[in-house]
């Protein structure tokens, strides 16, 4: 059973996907570390940072085309679950300053030393372990993903109502999380980072390590989505997507499998947040705002709802527009991102890959009506 | 002596003031005699605060309360006195009659007139005989409150003297309540106590209660359960004044919600488009109340509080035909497909967020109010600011407006008959994508009227529109898409809901309750409050 989902989730398609990543990190691990700072062929540390920041969000565009694509649930509210993952990992590493703080603190961080907290809260217990704030970032936004959709899809909000509260959602945990005595830092967030797992956080060692760690979560995300999709589970998810009321006549219960799904994919986006942040070095609340959210389903739009590896790439592409567009023209982002959402919509439904599958198929439908006519002739 | 002096001189006063009324000295003389304040020992400056108080003229209230705080001085030189500031290097010298800057001095030539505890005595009532006493009313009854809040028993007598003279009812009123909080400090019988408790508890506010509590604290027996009672008195009467200010509140923050959601109900509710463009249209409007103000500031100053009245028909077009062009060029080739519409039009919100920002700039605009905007005034212990009264008044009548056009005009019938029966009310002649563009027009240009409200309570921004969008939704859905009154009800209930979890959770953390209220009661009625039943709801 276990092999054949294995078998089944390796099609030509994803031995190019896994193929190609493997090709990308080991170069610019080998030309980052293996080359001098001044040869033409260095990769310095930020670039190195910054594929490692998009693998992330490609890690997270794939938990969001998990359940849009496949199961008809638009989310806008992952960049919660992203956030909460990233915040577990925050607090490991801010635990992990211990004396190095300003204050020299060797429990409280230096927030909670400025905001006048005599002890550590207790929700900020266990974080100096590697492992339970690993955990962690799995647990946490696991559970609210499992508590919020048990209730939202047993009393079957669908469809835009969903959008809509999982969107007042990621809002709620912002405002939540802006406040200073929540004791998150407030809107400063947790930064400041010294070391993970005794690494120094700066060195190029650790960041290409990190890049490493988040190639490798994504090949892994991608293989347990792709193995979920092309599994007798994932046809009766399409089936939910595509006819809900209609499977549920047939006997399955959808609730259950959304539920499962849904759950699944936010811990997919709390690893990619966890691993988002020792790379950029800081969390803050304003990673909860529904704009974010949206944004990611515009990868997945952009990429191609639906085909995983479009999600991936939709990602990557328009990430790097977003670093090249801010740097020359800070201006003009918001206009090309805004253009992106309503092209893509109105010309581009089914995004760059889907638009490319459509495109081979009908190459071949015609190849195969015109192979068959000599044989007529004969 | 301390008790006698004050009172024999304002038997002094009354029996110089009753007569004839205040008479007013000439500046000279009035000059003369607080110049003498500068000469001679204690009881020479204890005369002359005598004489200045027997004068009844509140121009030396200045001068007397200068020398209360140790500001007032005198310059040798040539005897004259002045109300000091700290300056660089020395003083300003003040004129204590007219208030005007006279000169500067460095700080040995002019020396400070000193007062002992006796004279500070005699300044306190002899300046609240003076603000007692005062020509304006409002004056008298800021006193009235300064000496409910001090309860200096200094003053009893000079209150007697001002009740006794005292015209308006509510100074009157003031002032025996002042009476009455001073006597409760004082040594009077009883009797008289318990009758002063029965005024305070009449006052009935905040320092009113403080009062109550502090005879409380002080006094035995039948006193102090007297004060007890009125103490319990006020505080539930202030609790009770404290909830109605609550929902005077909470009704201020619906309206508010009202007005952003109203557009949407139609958007949203009517057609089912999601529109998250909304806010971006209310942000409009309130920047084309900007562009009238600038407008009417630099070309015809004197139709500023015609502005909004300008504004209002002005946003609607400008909302209303950017509406409809979006409709038409967007929207329209998304119909039934709503989630792909919420995209578009999210990215339209950021084109539209960043053309405002572009043109008009990142920072707050400012948008001026009309007087008859600006102001408050009191109902109990209640007050309520004009500007949010004018916006309820405002919303309800946008929202019964849009109610009668959906009702009773043609467009409406056939708004309804497309959105019930697209197909059926095509093949009754009706111009179905017509009515969708304006159906959608309207929504956005009440969305621009709502910006012109806004742009009264809110900072103008390209951000504005972004801080209404989710809440909008939240109203339209809590309340049951399609429905009017849903809107409204589920607008008042969150806007109360929102203030009165104020209290108890902070304002952040309010909201967040309230958000996941909505959250959890979607689940229990996804529908909304006021659900339409029959098939079109199963789409």
């Amino acid at each position: 059973m276990t092999l054949k989902l294995i078998q089944g989730g390796f099609d030509r398609r994803t031995a190019i996907f896994l193929g190609l990543l493997f090709l990308i990190v080991v170069g610019v691990s080998v030309l980052s570390l293996g080359t001098d700072a001044d040869s033409p062929l260095h990769v310095s540390s930020y670039s190195v940072a910054l594929l490692g920041k998009y693998l992330c969000y490609a890690l997270l565009a794939l938990s969001v085309d998990l359940v849009w694509g496949f199961c008809g649930v638009l989310s806008l509210g992952h960049a919660a679950f992203f956030a909460l993952g990233g915040y577990a990992m925050g607090m490991y590493l801010m635990r992990q300053i211990g004396t190095r703080g300003v204050y020299g603190d060797p429990i409280l961080p230096d927030f909670m030393v400025f905001l006048n907290y005599k002890e550590l809260p207790w929700f900020w217990y266990g974080f100096d372990q590697f492992w339970f704030a690993a955990l962690m970032v799995i647990v946490v936004p696991g559970v609210l993903a499992f508590v919020f959709g048990w209730f939202a899809f047993r009393s079957r909000v669908t469809g835009v109502y969903l959008s809509i509260i999982t969107q007042a959602l990621t809002f709620a945990l912002m405002l939540a999380f802006f406040r200073n005595d929540m004791g998150f830092g407030g809107n400063n967030g947790l930064t400041d980072f010294k070391e993970i797992l005794g690494f120094d956080v700066q060195a190029d060692s650790t960041r290409v390590g990190l890049l490493v760690a988040s190639a490798v979560a994504l090949a892994l995300g991608f293989i347990i989505c792709k193995a979920l999709v092309n599994s007798k589970f994932g046809k009766v998810l399409i089936a939910v997507r595509d006819a809900e009321s209609r499977t549920r006549f047939l006997g399955y219960r959808p609730e259950n499998y959304k539920l499962l799904v849904w759950t699944l994919s936010a811990c997919m986006a709390g690893v990619a947040g966890a691993l988002y942040v020792p790379q950029v070095g800081i969390i803050n609340p304003s990673e909860f705002t529904p704009a974010n959210s949206i944004e990611v389903v515009i990868w997945v739009a952009v990429g191609g709802r639906g085909t995983l590896v479009g999600a991936t790439v939709g990602a990557i592409i328009v990430n790097f527009g977003k670093t090249l567009f801010t740097g020359i023209l800070p201006e003009f982002w918001l206009f090309a991102l805004g253009g992106l959402f309503i092209a893509v919509t109105l010309f581009l439904p089914k995004g760059i890959v889907g638009t490319y599958d459509d495109w081979k198929a009908k190459r071949r439908a015609s190849k195969d009506a015109a192979a068959p006519q000599p044989q007529e002739g004969d | 002596m301390a008790r006698i002096l004050p009172s024999l001189l304002f038997f002094l006063a009354l029996a110089w003031l009753i007569p004839s009324g205040p008479a007013q000295a000439s500046d000279e003389a009035l000059q003369a005699q607080i110049d003498a304040l500068g000469t001679g020992g204690f009881s020479d400056t204890a005369k002359q605060i005598q004489a200045l108080a027997a004068s009844g003229d509140d121009r030396v209230v200045p001068a007397l309360q200068a020398l209360l705080a140790g500001k007032l001085y005198v310059r040798p030189s040539d005897k004259k006195v002045f109300i000091t500031e700290k300056a660089e290097g020395g003083f300003t010298l003040i004129d204590p009659l007219s208030g005007k800057d006279m000169a500067t001095s460095d700080s040995f030539s002019v020396k400070k007139i000193r007062v002992n505890n006796r004279l500070r005595r005699e300044l306190k009532a002899a300046l609240g005989g003076l603000t007692l006493l005062s020509k304006n009313p409002a004056a008298r009854l800021k006193a009235a409150g300064a000496v409910f809040k001090s309860q200096d028993p200094d003053m009893l007598v000079p209150l007697e003297a001002a009740i006794l003279k005292e015209t308006e009812d509510k100074v009157r009123k003031a002032l025996q309540g002042a009476r009455a909080a001073v006597q409760l400090k004082s040594d009077v019988p009883e009797a008289d106590k318990i009758a002063a408790l029965k005024l305070i508890e009449e006052r009935g506010d905040r320092d009113a209660l403080s009062v109550a509590l502090a005879a409380a604290a002080q006094s035995e027996g039948a006193v102090k359960a007297a004060a007890e009672a009125t103490a319990k008195s006020i505080r539930q009467n202030l609790e009770l004044w404290g909830a109605a200010q609550n929902v005077w509140y909470g009704l201020s923050l619906g309206s508010v919600l009202l007005l952003a959601a109203i557009g949407l109900a139609i958007t949203f509710g009517v057609m089912g488009v999601i529109n998250m463009a909304h806010g971006e249209m209310v942000m409009i409007g309130a920047y084309v109340t900007f562009m009238v103000q600038e407008v009417i500031r630099t070309s015809m100053p004197e139709m500023f509080a015609y502005s909004l009245l300008i504004s209002v028909p002005l946003a609607f077009l400008v909302a209303g035909a950017i509406g409809m062009a979006v409709e038409r060029c967007i929207i329209r080739f998304l119909y039934g497909r709503p989630l792909e519409t919420l995209l578009a039009t999210w990215g339209l919100s950021l084109v539209l967020q960043q053309a405002v920002r572009t043109i008009f700039g990142p920072s707050n605009r400012e948008v001026g109010t009309p007087d008859y905007m600006a102001g408050a005034f009191e109902i109990g212990h209640l007050t309520i600011t004009y500007n949010r009264l004018w916006i309820i008044v405002f919303s309800l009548v946008v929202l019964f407006a849009l109610m009668a056009v959906l009702k009773k005009t043609s467009l409406g019938l056939q708004m309804r008959a497309v959105t019930q029966n697209r197909r059926m009310a095509g093949a009754m002649g009706i111009r179905t994508s017509w009515v969708d563009a304006v159906t959608f027009g309207l929504g956005s240009g009440i969305a621009g009227i709502a910006g012109v409200a806004l742009s009264q309570i809110d900072n103008v921004s390209p951000n504005l529109g972004q801080s209404y969008i989710i809440d909008s939704f939240m109203v339209v859905v809590f309340g049951g898409v399609g429905n009017l009154w849903g809107t409204l009800v589920g607008a008042m209930t969150l806007g109360v809901a929102n203030k009165f979890l104020e209290p108890y959770a902070g304002a952040v953390l309010g909201k967040v309750l309230v958000l996941v209220f909505i959250i959890l009661f979607i689940q229990k009625r996804p529908r909304g409050l006021f659900a339409l039943k029959g098939r079109a709801i199963e789409t």
